[in-house]
């Protein structure tokens, strides 16, 4: 088979990348596996019982969203919906707007990344500072997370150190404790300072509209004591039926993510702060999230809706150790990437079609995965969809240009995921030789935002 | 009803009523979530405390030996939650520690320890169990380096995390602590106190 472009990238990834994060994911790949054998007598069990929950909840989702949104709103909170990533940001920037808000902290959500939020609060005056110790870090950077719940797994202490130099936050140390100190040191005031918290949301229980919130570091506990607002934007497949169920999963995403038998900060919300609670939102909102998802739940690839972002089958995965999560040229990478991201992408299906091929199929992350998704299955469906509909992946264009590209994650993705900017743009004036070469062999779609302007502003200023 | 959540609804409802032999919720018997290794044989606070010892919580039975411990850290100058004067907070003070029973949030760096009142403890992951009702005040619990949850003689030890949900009630907030604030996002390498507390304590009066 032709090298996919996937594997092209990892060809090319530092090798000093490419180690560590191989080290770290193998490392707890095998303690996941010693506390999941060590507590339960069937943990295999466990994960077959928590995807039948899931996939149960999913194929009944009108009646569980319904009864989901009926306990939310009873609880007090605002419910939206959002259709897309653009009606979302629409929605929670006039939210913010109408109440003057100026200063956000946010609590680390895939779906916030998945929409691009960041970008667009700031675009709009509002400054949305990001709290999680690594995304913090990949903000400060103008980068994008690697892994679903380490963020910064392709980075070491040395460049982040130079990162903190570079924005003022003291002098060279790359001690990891004095840049987590610095860290709490600086985000401490943002907090404080704050008008809103944004969070995502790791489940909600239909059955009290309880939304399910774990971290570790405390930041989501953070955004939502000092300031009035609390807005969470949350996918809607991450309904579970009753509060029971939540006991199963709690059970398994810590173990399976971390290694932990349970995150340090399990937060259940039920609406703004009690009357006799002094700190805390007086106003609750959720916003939920289609953006593709209902359109995944028409196909045969539903299963992957049961997904919890427990990060293990990225971990696992011996592409994914090779290549790391800029790769996947999406939010999500490795094989949850590698299935979700083509999926997500709607009428873009075949600019991500090559990702379903870049995989060796060895079913380690089925194994893994704590809700049971049968990964490789999905990627074959997925393989066969892109024969049908007749896609040609990248997989003929020449190594030169990766070679470029892979020195830059962010000059990759920007390449790979928004070339259908350059269909607005005079290729000839691309301050990259490869990157103009490489485009050349492709053929655009239609151009969709602004994010490539953004990105040639920065490259012409470094 | 906004047209985005009328017409999603149309269409999940389209989807789900043509998909054919769909799924049953299964019935299960909470044994199988059951972490029996981390109960051990003594008692329920026991199991607790070995388990939030393992999560680099301390679990203490005295308001002398956190008096000592406040003391040697460093730690001299905090907030007690008022309703905790008598138990906890004179004790402290007469131990020669500085005790507010305000908490001023202009001054959140100056508080080094905050004590507020646990709801329960879970034996099973060695978790205690915070919600807005006891807590006294959010900031409190969160701001100062140490937080010290008062478990009463009243407040529930849970068995296991199916038990603490249980017993959820109808509290906005609840919050599972298991242990101090930690992260690993630089190079895997765990340190505790990122943006909560970096000793989580837990006093059983
Ligand atoms: S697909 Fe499974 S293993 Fe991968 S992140 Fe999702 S839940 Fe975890």
């Amino acid at each position: 088979m032709n090298p996919q472009p996937i594997d092209r990238y990892a060809e090319t990834l530092a090798r000093e990348t490419r180690d560590s994060v191989s080290a770290s994911a193998a490392i707890t790949t095998e303690k996941r596996v010693d506390i999941l054998a060590r507590d339960f007598p069937d943990p295999d069990g466990l994960r077959r019982l928590a995807g039948q929950i899931k996939q149960h909840t999913l194929e009944h989702l009108d009646d569980y969203l319904a009864k989901a949104v009926r306990a939310l709103r009873d609880n007090g909170v605002v419910v939206h919906f959002a259709a897309d990533a653009e009606e979302a940001r629409k929605l929670i920037l006039g939210l913010l707007s109408e109440r003057g808000v100026r200063r956000v902290v946010k609590s680390k959500s895939m779906a916030t990344e998945e929409i691009h939020l960041n970008d667009h609060l700031a675009a709009h005056g509002i400054d949305c500072v990001e709290t999680d110790l690594g995304e913090f870090i990949v903000q400060i950077d103008g980068d994008t997370p690697s892994h679903i719940v380490r963020p910064i797994i392709h980075k070491n202490r040395r460049e982040i150190a130079r990162s903190f130099e570079a924005h003022g936050l003291g002098d060279y140390d790359d001690d990891p404790e004095t840049i987590t100190r610095r860290a709490r040191i600086h985000l401490r005031s943002k907090y404080m300072e704050s008008d809103a918290g944004i969070t995502g949301g790791n489940f909600i229980s239909a059955e009290s509209g309880r939304v399910v919130l774990v971290t570790n570091e405390g930041n989501a506990r953070f955004s939502m004591a000092p300031n009035r607002l609390h807005l969470a934007l949350i996918g809607i497949e991450k309904i579970v039926p009753r509060d029971r169920d939540l006991a199963v999963f709690l059970n398994l995403l810590a173990r399976s993510a971390t290694a932990q038998q349970l995150t340090v900060y399990t937060q259940f919300i039920n609406g703004p702060r009690a009357s006799t609670q002094p700190s805390g939102p007086e106003e609750m909102h959720v916003v939920l999230l289609d953006n593709g998802r209902s359109r995944v739940l028409a196909t045969d690839c539903r299963e992957i809706l049961r997904c919890i972002r427990c990060g293990a089958c990225q971990n696992v995965c011996p592409v994914y150790r090779q290549a790391s999560g800029h790769a996947y040229r999406a939010v999500y990478g490795g094989p949850v990437g590698a299935v979700l991201s083509p999926l997500l992408a709607g009428e873009r299906f075949s600019d991500l079609a090559d990702l379903p091929k870049a995989s060796t199929l060895c079913g380690a992350c089925r194994e893994v995965c704590p809700v049971d998704i049968p990964i490789p299955d999905l990627l074959l469906r997925l393989r066969a969809r892109a024969k049908e509909e007749g896609v040609r992946t990248p997989a003929s264009i020449p190594m030169a240009p990766f070679a470029t590209l892979a020195t830059s994650p962010a000059l990759w993705r920007t390449a790979m995921t928004a070339s259908r900017a350059m269909n607005h743009l005079p290729t000839a004036a691309l301050p990259v030789k490869p990157l103009r070469e490489w485009l050349k062999l492709r053929t655009l779609p239609e151009w969709r935002g602004g994010e490539f302007r953004k990105w040639m502003k920065k490259r012409k200023q470094s | 009803m906004s047209d985005t959540e009328a017409s999603l609804f149309a269409a999940l409802r389209e989807t789900v009523s043509g998909l054919a032999g769909r799924t049953p919720l299964p019935d299960y018997d909470e044994t199988i979530l059951l972490a029996s290794g981390r109960l051990g044989s003594g008692s329920e606070w026991e199991s607790f405390a070995a388990n939030f010892e393992a999560a680099s919580g301390r679990p203490m039975e005295t308001t002398a030996d956190l008096a000592t411990f406040l003391k040697e850290g460093g730690h001299l100058r905090g907030y007690c939650d008022p309703l905790l004067r008598e138990k906890v907070g004179s004790v402290l003070q007469t131990a020669g520690l500085e005790v507010s029973y305000e908490y001023d949030r202009e001054r959140y760096d100056d508080f080094a320890f905050g004590i507020t009142r646990a709801s329960g403890v879970v034996a099973e992951t060695g978790t205690v169990v915070l919600n807005d009702h006891e807590t006294s005040d959010r900031l409190a619990a969160l701001t100062p380096w140490v937080h010290v949850a008062v478990l009463s003689e009243e407040a529930p030890v849970h068995r296991t995390l199916s038990d603490a949900i249980r017993a959820f009630g109808d509290c906005p907030n609840v919050i599972w602590v298991t242990g101090p604030s930690k992260t690993a996002d630089v190079e895997g390498i765990l340190i505790e106190g990122v943006h909560g507390p970096g000793e989580q304590i837990c006093l059983r009066l």
